[in-house]
């Protein structure tokens, strides 16, 4: 009885904690473009939602995907070709972005679900380089060059995303939506079901739960959440090309998640901003960035396991703890 | 409630994992209503056997039928859905989940509350009642906020079986549900089983002889894969064969 009434009078404070910081994290990045350039802000959001959405995966589910640059890629050129070439509203492009990269997600995801581990990785690894050769020998993509100029337009009909606060502030809205709907479905009863199976599978089956759906099921709508990031890209950037299909795009989201911390909800985000901060910074200089990010994720494997997020979070459980 | 229409049962049933016949030409049935045990030495193939009557493994050979119809093809998650539900050998519980959170899961896919993506899960609330009664049958009430990982063995055993009652199957399959337990808690347990008993069917593993002589209705004895001797508990226990098996080999 004494445990209960103890969790209990916890969870409130835990809530109120989480809301302010949740607060102030807003405040910060709706001030964050009159500090930064809007630019580097809106690659952080994109790739932070993408990171966000291949965490979904990897930190709920514990199915590593080596194919996601498929869907984040794949929906920029959805996006991109349907504004660009049928002159669609930036929204309805994005959404069209979306609903392609989940239906990739459900035949991708198809084919991958019943392998384990590493076979797992290596299927989605292989059919995602097989769409990545389509992307180069498609007419549509245009190889080489990709879609370039894609128009930003008018925001159902009539908000300029030529303005780059307006286009920031539109990204932020897009960022938030994803991230709260990853929370809602990490959060959900579906997702409580997830969590069983990836702690114990076969127990999961003998209660009479068809696993392979569940984790179909995420692996769509992280497939689509990720398109979500690849299609606002697009947008922002105006321009789709081969480097967001290719598999070292699909590393690059690994190395975003882990260093921020797996299965964690911020950990994806600083993962992604530290990523594309130090790409950034690091452009002009002679020093190479391939090396240096490489250099970084050695010392983050090795010192905290956890990613970064991980790590902190792990500290004040302990503090909490032994405070108890 | 004895009665002697079979429930579950099973024709020529055989394994073989690369040439090794783990289990040879077993035919079974488990009356409704029964407590029924299988027993036999370490290695006799009596976790296969579970194995193979819940679909976690192929038979190489043979037919299963639970409750008429022949389930010999079906996937394991099917066949619990029809009511034929396990529990495991090494303690199967969700580690980092609650107590609670442990019995909840169970019960989510019948209260249709599994699959919903879109909304808060504040909604398994309505579960937590129903939740309760079962972790209270199984005397883990005060243990509900733990972790599973931190509950000692027998208590991990226990929170399994209130689990597998979550999901208020025809038909339980317990696999040394008992084993590593103190002696109070396999007198808790033992009544557990008489209790739920009452209204389905029981099959289960188990090494403590006085146990089976206490509980069972029916015993089925497995030795190197094949069927060594069935029947009530005295007409087995007479059998010279059984005598024989029990003795060459290092049991308990
Ligand atoms: N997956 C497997 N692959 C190969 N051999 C196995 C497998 N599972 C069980 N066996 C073998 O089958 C025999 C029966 O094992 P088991 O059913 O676990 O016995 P019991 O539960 O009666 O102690 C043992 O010799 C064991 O080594
Ligand atoms: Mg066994």
């Amino acid at each position: 009885m004494a445990v209960g009434t103890q969790y209990l009078a916890e969870q409130p404070k835990l809530r109120t904690s989480s809301l302010v910081l949740g607060a102030i994290a807003i405040a910060a990045m709706l001030a964050a473009p009159f500090f930064f350039y809007p630019v580097m802000l809106m690659s952080v959001l994109c790739f932070a939602l993408f990171a966000c959405a291949f965490n979904l995966l990897i930190g709920y589910v514990g199915l590593l995907s080596f194919g996601h640059a498929a869907f984040f890629g794949g929906a920029a050129y959805f996006t991109a070709h349907a504004a660009k070439v049928w002159g669609w509203d930036p929204l309805a492009a994005i959404l069209l972005g979306v609903a392609g990269a989940a239906v990739m997600g459900l035949i991708i995801g198809f084919v991958a679900i019943r392998r384990q581990g590493i076979y797992f990785a290596m299927i989605t690894l292989a059919l995602s380089q097989m769409f990545a050769f389509i992307c180069l020998q498609a007419p549509f993509t245009h190889g080489e060059d990709g879609i370039q100029g894609v128009p930003r337009g008018y925001l159902l009909g009539f908000i300029d995303l030529n303005q780059p606060l307006t286009m920031y502030y539109v990204t932020l809205a897009i960022f938030l939506f994803g991230f709260f709907a990853i929370w809602r479905i990490v959060n959900s009863p579906f997702g409580n079901i997830l969590k069983a199976i990836r702690e114990n599978e076969k127990r999961a089956v003998s209660l009479g739960y068809r696993v392979d759906r569940y984790k179909l099921g995420a692996f769509v709508m992280s497939a689509a959440l990720a398109g979500m990031a690849g299609g606002t890209k697009a947008i922002v950037f105006q321009f789709a090309t081969l480097t967001d299909v290719q598999w070292q795009m699909s590393g690059e989201v690994i190395l975003m998640t882990l260093l921020g911390g797996i299965g964690t909800m911020v950990g994806p985000i600083v993962g992604a901003g530290l990523v594309i901060a130090l790409q950034n910074y690091l452009a002009a200089s002679d020093f190479p960035v391939t090396v240096l990010i490489g250099i970084i994720f050695v010392i983050c494997v090795l010192l905290f396991r956890r990613g970064i997020v991980g790590e902190i979070l792990e500290l004040m459980r302990r503090k909490g703890k032994s405070a108890s | 409630m004895v009665s002697t229409q079979p429930i579950l049962s099973a024709t020529g049933l055989t394994m073989e994992f690369r040439g090794f016949l783990a289990v040879k030409d077993v035919t079974l049935s488990v009356n409704e209503g029964t407590i029924h045990a299988l027993i036999g030495p370490n290695g006799a193939g009596k976790t296969t056997v579970f194995n193979l009557l819940t679909k976690f493994l192929t038979p190489t050979r043979g037919q299963i039928t639970f409750k008429g119809s022949d389930i010999t093809g079906l996937k394991p998650a099917e066949v619990a859905r029809l009511g034929l539900v396990r529990s495991f050998q090494i303690s199967a519980v969700f580690p980092h989940l609650t107590v609670l959170d442990n019995v909840r899961v169970a019960l989510q896919r019948p209260s249709g509350l599994a699959t919903q993506f879109w909304r808060s899960s504040n909604a398994l609330s309505a579960l937590d009642e129903r939740a309760m009664e079962l972790i209270d049958a199984v005397n883990l009430s005060s243990y509900r906020n733990l972790t599973a990982s931190e509950l000692s063995y027998g208590r991990k055993r226990a929170l399994e079986i209130a689990t597998t009652l979550a999901l208020d199957p025809a038909m339980l399959l317990l696999d040394e549900p008992m084993a590593g337990m103190g002696h109070e808690d396999i007198g808790r347990i033992s009544d557990l089983i008489r209790r739920i008993a009452k209204n389905r069917t029981v099959l289960m593993v188990e090494h403590n002889l006085n146990v089976v002589a206490d509980l069972c209705d029916r015993v089925t004895v497995l030795a190197r894969g094949e069927i060594l001797s069935d029947g009530s508990y005295d007409k087995v226990s007479q059998d010279p064969r059984v005598r024989e098996a029990y003795m060459g080999t290092e049991h308990e």
